[in-house]
């Protein structure tokens, strides 16, 4: 769970780099992205391996991450059967609450963002095998796009959020009431990077700040 | 002061249970929360009806006999923010005329007995699966003989506090005892005397602590919220650190 947590934490990281690339203009965001399934870590592997290596990592965290889920979730809700007639929490964030369904939204929106921009099965203003940038314009200049973009992000953060502390925690790095307060720290900032960094673009495409 | 009471009342481990209101007028503020119900059960007994069953022994907060779970928090805390056994609650801490909620710990691993008692034989099971070192018993050696680091002492003596009350597990919305397993481990693992063992026994407790129907850690942290003895949450990564050891060491299969 954790592992695989912080493999995705560090795609996301990366991903949200790469889309700014955006303000750089079409031919810089189109060329990026042809390198990313293309020319990358050529001559180490063959043209476009590397995207299938990648792709095949990143859909065997996302079943580790799932499959470990369920188990987990499993063994929780058969462990807390009864529920207190007066519940309160000290402690327990709403991000920690929410891991478990919060996971699942975020999945299916995962889903649905691959088929929107990678297999072009759904499209949202663009014709099947546009190019990168034409893609990203056609879609966010539609504000409930761009609303909907970012109930999704604002879940994934939430999910990173309690994730990172979590995971890093998981791995034995809480080791101080200190670190305790650096780890919530630093999960914090990376989600609030991942939603700041992956909203800069939809909104500057909504108002027509890239075009 | 008077009381308002909702307790959990549930005749045997196989009846269904639910909540009972009671009003207990008389209540001094100086009483403790066990000495408020001892109270209530004297005028029930007087009246012919069941008295509630608790647990409790000591009375002092050290043995880990008492606890139930109070307005939603494991063994109450009324309006303080520092966590407290139950028998060292005082019902000046209540308001006059206060309704409180009065249930048992709750979680798959500790079945409900009678009323407010659970059985909470699986602690002893996890402490049997490793909290323990073997070493022949004989006269107690020179204590200067093995030298313990006073940071590594320091806190074997904070996590060796834990008194085993269960406050941790009733606690956790995921019915996990990682606080308190935790609080074992590292109170072993930073003596010197619990080195010998130490792989093979974080292995064998969390096997034991998972096959008793215990939940899994999710880091949420009301466990040490709640803890009487304020065991920090950093001894779960101190487990954790130690069990992925473990996955590389001979001792630790």
């Amino acid at each position: 769970m954790a592992l695989t947590g912080l493999i995705m934490v560090v795609f996301l990281l990366a991903h949200m780099y790469g889309n700014l690339k955006v303000f750089l203009g079409a031919d810089a965001f189109d060329h990026y992205a042809h390198w990313l399934k293309g020319e990358i870590l050529y001559p180490l592997v063959p043209e476009g391996w590397f995207i299938w290596i990648f792709r095949f990592v990143m859909l065997a965290a996302i079943a580790g991450h799932v499959y470990a889920a369920a188990v987990l979730s499993a063994r929780n809700v058969s462990s807390r059967s009864s529920k207190y007639a007066h519940g309160h929490n000290h402690q327990q964030t709403y991000a920690a609450r929410t891991m478990q369904w919060g996971g699942v939204i975020l999945l299916i929106g995962l889903i649905f963002h691959l088929l929107q921009f990678t297999a072009q099965l759904v499209t949202t203003g663009f014709a099947s095998g546009s190019e990168p940038y034409h893609m990203v314009i056609a879609t966010f200049s539609q504000w409930w796009l761009v609303l909907a973009y970012a109930v999704w992000v604002f879940v994934v953060c939430l999910h990173v959020r309690h994730g990172v502390w979590s995971a890093l925690t998981t791995l034995g790095a809480n080791t101080s009431p200190s670190a305790r307060a650096f780890l919530n720290g630093l999960a914090w900032v990376i989600a609030v990077v991942l939603f700041v960094g992956f909203m800069i673009m939809p909104v500057a495409v909504l108002f027509g700040w890239v075009q | 002061m008077i009381i308002n009471l909702r307790v959990w009342r549930q005749a045997s481990a196989s009846a269904e249970g639910k909540m009972v209101s009671y009003r207990v007028e008389g209540v001094s503020e100086d009483m403790s929360f066990l000495e408020m119900l001892d109270l209530l059960n004297e005028d029930l007994t007087l009246k012919g009806e069941e008295p509630i069953a608790f647990d409790h022994d000591c009375r002092e907060g050290i043995c880990g006999m008492c606890g139930v779970v109070i307005n939603g928090s494991a063994h109450g805390r009324a309006s303080s923010p520092v966590p407290t056994t139950t028998c060292q609650l005082h019902m000046r801490s209540f308001a006059d005329g206060a309704t409180i909620d009065v249930e048992p710990w709750r979680a798959g691993a500790f079945p409900v007995i009678k009323d407010l008692v659970v059985d909470r034989t699986a602690f002893d099971r996890i402490i049997q699966a490793g909290g323990f070192i073997s070493v022949n018993a004989g006269a107690a050696p020179e204590a200067h003989s093995v030298p313990a680091p006073k940071i590594e002492a320091d806190r074997a003596f904070d996590a060796a506090t834990c008194i085993g009350c269960g406050a941790c597990v009733a606690a956790c919305p995921n019915g996990s005892s990682m606080l308190f397993t935790s609080a074992k481990i590292t109170h072993l693992a930073m003596l010197p005397q619990g080195q010998p063992e130490r792989y093979s026994r974080v292995k064998a407790m969390v096997a034991t602590q998972d096959e008793l129907g215990f939940g899994g850690c999710t880091n949420i942290g009301e466990c040490a919220a709640v803890c009487p003895k304020q065991i920090p949450l950093d001894t779960i990564s101190q487990l954790n650190r130690d069990l992925i050891k473990a996955l590389f060491r001979k001792d630790g299969k």
